[in-house]
C-alpha cells in the first residue's frame, strides 16, 4: 500500500514536470492552441507503473538477501547449478562451440565482420579485466594499449612490409612495454588518482598519434594496410573475414585459457589479494612493483594482439577509433560483466557489442540505454552478469579433493 | 633465557607524524622462543611500532636489528614490508586485514607467496613443477587451517566468518608465509572468554611446535599475564617498563598509567 502511495505520488509529480511540454503545443502557424489531455495520461501510466516496479524490484532484491541468509539454503542460480552438472555444461559448451564454427558458413560475411568486432571485444574485456577485475587498478586508458598494437602493425606493415604473424607477437610486446611505462609511474597511485592518470595516458597517446604526422600519418590515418595471409596465399575479401573469424575464435579460446588458469594460479592470488587490501598484501610477502607491473603487462599484451588483429580486420586505422569512449565502452564491459568473472565479460562484451547492431532501430537511443543500463546494473546488480566468488567456491572444492 | 640468541632488537625507535612524536626512543627485544607482550593504553604507539618494525612505516630514528636462528642478521630500517616479511617476520592487524572476497583457504596461500616461485609461464602451462609446488601450497595451508581449527571452513568466503574466527585466520595466514618471529596485533579483541582460552593455548602451542618467538599487543590483562615471559610497557610513546609480568604488575607507574587512564574515563 505504502508502494502503491508513493509510486502514485512520483507520477502525479511527472505529470506536473512534463505538463508543458508534452500537453501544450502551440500552433504558431495557425495561432491556436492545442491541450493533448491524452498524453498526460500515458506520461501518468507510464511513470506510475515504472515507479511501481522498481519498488517492487528494490523490495524483492532486500527480500531476498534476507530471506536466504536464516534458511542457509539459497536459491541456485542457473550458472552454479551447470557448474554443479558437469555433462550439461559440458554439452552446452559443445552447442556454442558448434555453432561459433560454423557460424561464417550460414552468415553473411557482413555478420561475419560483426562477430569479429564482438570477438575483438571481448579479448579487450578479458585483457582489461585482468588489470580492472582481478588486481583491482582502475584504469581508464585501456585504449591507449590497444593503438599501441593496431599501429603497431600498421606501421610496421606500411614501411617494412611485415606480415600478420610477425607483427602479432611484435604489437603485444609494444602494447606490454607501453603498460610497463604506464606502471612503473603510476604504481603508488590508487583508486581515483590511478584512474585520472591513466585517463591522461590514454588521452596524450591519442594526441601524439594525431599530431605526430612522420611518424603516425595524423588523423588521416594508415590505410592499405594487409590483411593477413594464409601460407602466402591471398585470400579474397570474404575469405580473409572467414579467415580472421577463426583467427578470432583461436585468440578468444587462447584469452579465455589462459586467463582461467593465471586466475588460480600464485600470481592470480597476489593479483586478487592487492585488489582486497594492498597494505595486508604487501605485509604478507607480495611485491607490489612486480605483481602490479605483471597485471599492467598481461592486460596490455591481450589489448595489443587485439590492435593488430583490429588493423587486419580494417585494413585502415586512425587515432579515432581509440578514443576515450573506446576506454569507457572496454570498462563498461568489465564492470557490466562483473569483476573478474571470464564468462560475465565474454556475455557483457558480447551484448553490449551486438546489441547495438541489431537494435539500429534505437541507434539514437543507444547512449541513453547504455547509461540507463549501467545504471540498474549498479543498483539490481552491483556484482555484474556473472559473480567470481562463486566461481572460486566451486574451484576449490574439486582442487581440495585432488590435494 | 640470557644464552638463547636475541631474534629483534629494536634501539631508540622513535616515530614522528607531523609534530606528533607517536613513538620517542623506544628500545625492544625478543629472545628466541620468547612470549614477549608490549602494553600500554590506547594511543600509546603500539600498533606505531608493529608498523615501523614491519617497514609499513620508516621510522624517524632508531634501528631495528632482526636475527634469524641461522645466526644472520639484517637491519631492517628502509626495507620494504614484503622484504621484511620474506627475511622471516609475519605479522597480524588489529583492525583484522583478510582478503574478504577469497577464500580462507586462499587467503592462507597467499601467505606462501614470497615462499614459491611459480611465475606467469607456470601458472599458464601448469607444468609438473607448478603443480607440485601448488599442490604442496594447498596441503600446507590445510594444516595450518587445521592449527588453527578453520578446516571446517576452508572455501568460505573469508569475510563470511565469524570475528574470532577470522583472527584466527589471520594468523593461519601469517604463519603461511614461515616465520620465525611473529607480531600479534590484539588478537584477542573482540572474543569471548572461552574463545580467548582457546586463543592463548593456540599461542602457546605455536610458539612450542613451529619453534616460533612471538611479540604480542594485547589489551586483555588476563591473558598477557598468563602466557607472556617478559612484558614491555608504552606510555605515550615512551617505554616505562620492562619485566617479567610480576614485576611489571607491581610497577607503580605502569599502575598509575593504567589507573590513571581509568580514572580519567570515569
Ligand atoms: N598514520 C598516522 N598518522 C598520524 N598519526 C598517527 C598515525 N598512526 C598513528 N598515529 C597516532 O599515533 C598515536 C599512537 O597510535 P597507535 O595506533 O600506535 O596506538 P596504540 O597503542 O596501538 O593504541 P590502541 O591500543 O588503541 O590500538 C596515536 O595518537 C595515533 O593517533
Ligand atoms: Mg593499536
Amino acid at each position: 500500500m505504502e508502494g502503491f502511495k508513493k509510486s502514485l505520488l512520483a507520477c502525479i509529480w511527472f505529470m506536473f514536470l512534463t505538463f508543458p511540454l508534452v500537453v501544450i503545443r502551440v500552433d504558431t502557424a495557425e495561432k491556436t492552441v492545442q491541450w493533448r489531455w491524452m498524453h498526460m495520461l500515458w506520461v501518468g501510466l507510464g511513470a506510475f507503473l515504472l515507479s511501481y516496479v522498481w519498488r517492487f524490484m528494490l523490495k524483492r532484491k532486500a527480500m531476498g538477501r534476507s530471506a536466504t541468509n536464516p534458511d542457509g539454503t539459497p536459491v541456485v542460480p542457473f550458472l552454479q547449478r551447470l557448474s554443479a552438472n558437469p555433462p550439461l555444461a559440458r554439452s552446452i559448451m559443445a552447442v556454442i562451440a558448434i555453432g561459433a564454427l560454423v557460424f561464417p558458413w550460414l552468415f553473411s560475411t557482413y555478420q561475419t565482420n560483426i562477430m569479429i568486432s564482438a570477438m575483438i571485444y571481448i579479448v579487450l574485456g578479458l585483457g582489461l579485466n585482468i588489470v580492472v577485475g582481478l588486481s583491482g587498478q582502475l584504469v581508464l586508458g585501456y585504449a591507449a594499449f590497444y593503438a599501441a598494437g593496431a599501429y603497431s602493425y600498421a606501421l610496421l606493415n606500411h614501411h617494412f612490409g611485415l606480415g600478420f604473424w610477425t607483427a602479432l607477437p611484435l604489437g603485444a610486446g609494444a602494447a606490454a612495454l607501453c603498460g610497463i611505462i604506464l606502471g612503473i609511474p603510476v604504481l603508488r597511485l590508487r583508486g581515483d588518482y590511478l584512474a585520472i592518470v591513466t585517463l591522461g595516458f590514454g588521452e596524450i597517446v591519442r594526441l601524439v598519434l594525431e599530431n605526430w604526422n612522420e611518424f603516425s600519418m595524423g588523423p588521416s590515418g594508415v590505410s592499405g594496410i594487409s590483411r593477413p595471409g594464409l601460407f602466402s596465399v591471398e585470400l579474397s575479401v570474404d575469405g580473409a573475414t572467414t579467415y580472421i573469424y577463426y583467427l578470432m575464435i583461436g585468440l578468444v579460446a587462447l584469452t579465455i585459457f589462459v586467463i582461467n588458469r593465471l586466475k588460480n594460479s600464485r600470481i592470480g592470488r597476489a593479483w586478487l589479494a592487492l585488489r582486497e587490501d594492498e597494505i595486508a598484501c604487501v605485509a604478507m610477502g607480495v611485491d607490489r612493483m612486480k605483481t602490479k607491473l605483471t597485471a599492467f603487462a598481461l592486460g596490455a599484451t591481450w589489448a595489443g594482439m587485439a590492435g593488430v588483429v583490429f588493423a587486419a580486420k580494417t585494413t585502415f586505422i586512425n587515432p579515432a577509433s581509440f578514443t576515450f569512449m573506446e576506454s569507457a565502452m572496454i570498462l563498461a564491459i568489465v564492470v557490466l560483466g562483473g569483476m573478474g568473472s571470464i564468462l560475465g565479460v565474454s556475455l557483457a562484451a558480447l551484448l553490449i557489442l551486438l546489441l547495438p547492431e541489431y537494435l539500429r532501430a534505437f541507434s539514437e537511443y543507444r547512449m541513453l540505454l547504455f547509461g540507463a543500463t549501467m545504471v540498474l546494473f549498479m543498483v539490481f546488480r552491483p556484482q555484474g552478469l556473472v559473480s567470481s566468488e562463486r566461481q572460486r567456491y566451486e574451484f576449490k572444492e574439486t582442487k581440495e579433493s585432488q590435494g | 633465557m640470557s644464552a638463547k640468541t636475541i631474534v629483534l632488537e629494536v634501539k631508540n625507535l622513535s616515530m614522528n607524524f607531523g609534530g606528533l612524536r607517536a613513538l620517542s626512543d623506544v628500545d625492544l627485544d625478543i629472545l628466541q622462543g620468547e612470549i614477549v607482550a608490549l602494553i600500554g593504553p590506547n594511543g600509546a604507539g603500539k600498533t606505531t611500532c608493529f608498523n615501523c618494525i614491519t617497514g609499513i612505516y620508516d621510522p624517524t630514528e632508531g634501528d631495528i636489528l632482526l636475527r634469524s636462528p641461522q645466526g644472520k642478521g639484517v637491519r631492517l630500517n628502509g626495507l620494504k614490508p614484503n622484504q621484511v616479511t620474506e627475511l622471516g617476520m609475519a605479522r597480524t592487524f588489529q583492525n583484522i586485514r583478510l582478503f574478504p572476497s577469497m577464500t580462507v583457504l586462499e587467503n592462507v596461500m597467499l601467505g606462501t607467496h614470497c615462499r614459491t616461485k611459480s611465475g606467469i609461464l607456470g601458472a599458464i602451462l601448469r607444468d609438473r613443477k607448478t603443480r607440485e609446488e601448488e599442490v604442496r601450497v594447498v596441503n600446507k595451508s590445510y594444516e595450518l587451517l587445521k592449527l588453527v581449527g578453520l578446516d571446517h571452513h576452508v572455501n568460505d568466503l573469508a569475510s563470511n566468518l565469524p570475528y574470532g574466527a577470522q583472527r584466527r585466520l589471520e594468523i593461519a595466514r601469517a604463519l603461511a608465509t614461515d616465520p620465525f618471529l611473529l607480531l600479534l596485533d590484539e588478537p584477542a579483541a573482540g572474543m569471548n572468554p572461552n574463545e580467548t582460552i582457546a586463543l592463548e593455548q593456540l599461542v602457546m602451542r605455536i610458539r612450542d611446535e613451529l619453534d616460533m618467538s612471538i611479540l604480542l599487543i594485547e589489551h586483555d590483562m588476563k591473558m598477557v599475564m598468563s602466557i607472556s615471559d617478559r612484558v614491555h610497557v608504552l606510555e605515550y610513546g615512551q617505554k616505562i617498563a620492562e619485566g617479567t609480568p610480576a614485576e611489571v604488575g607491581a610497577n607503580p607507574q605502569v599502575i598509575k598509567a593504567y589507573l590513571g587512564e581509568e580514572a580519567v574515563d570515569a
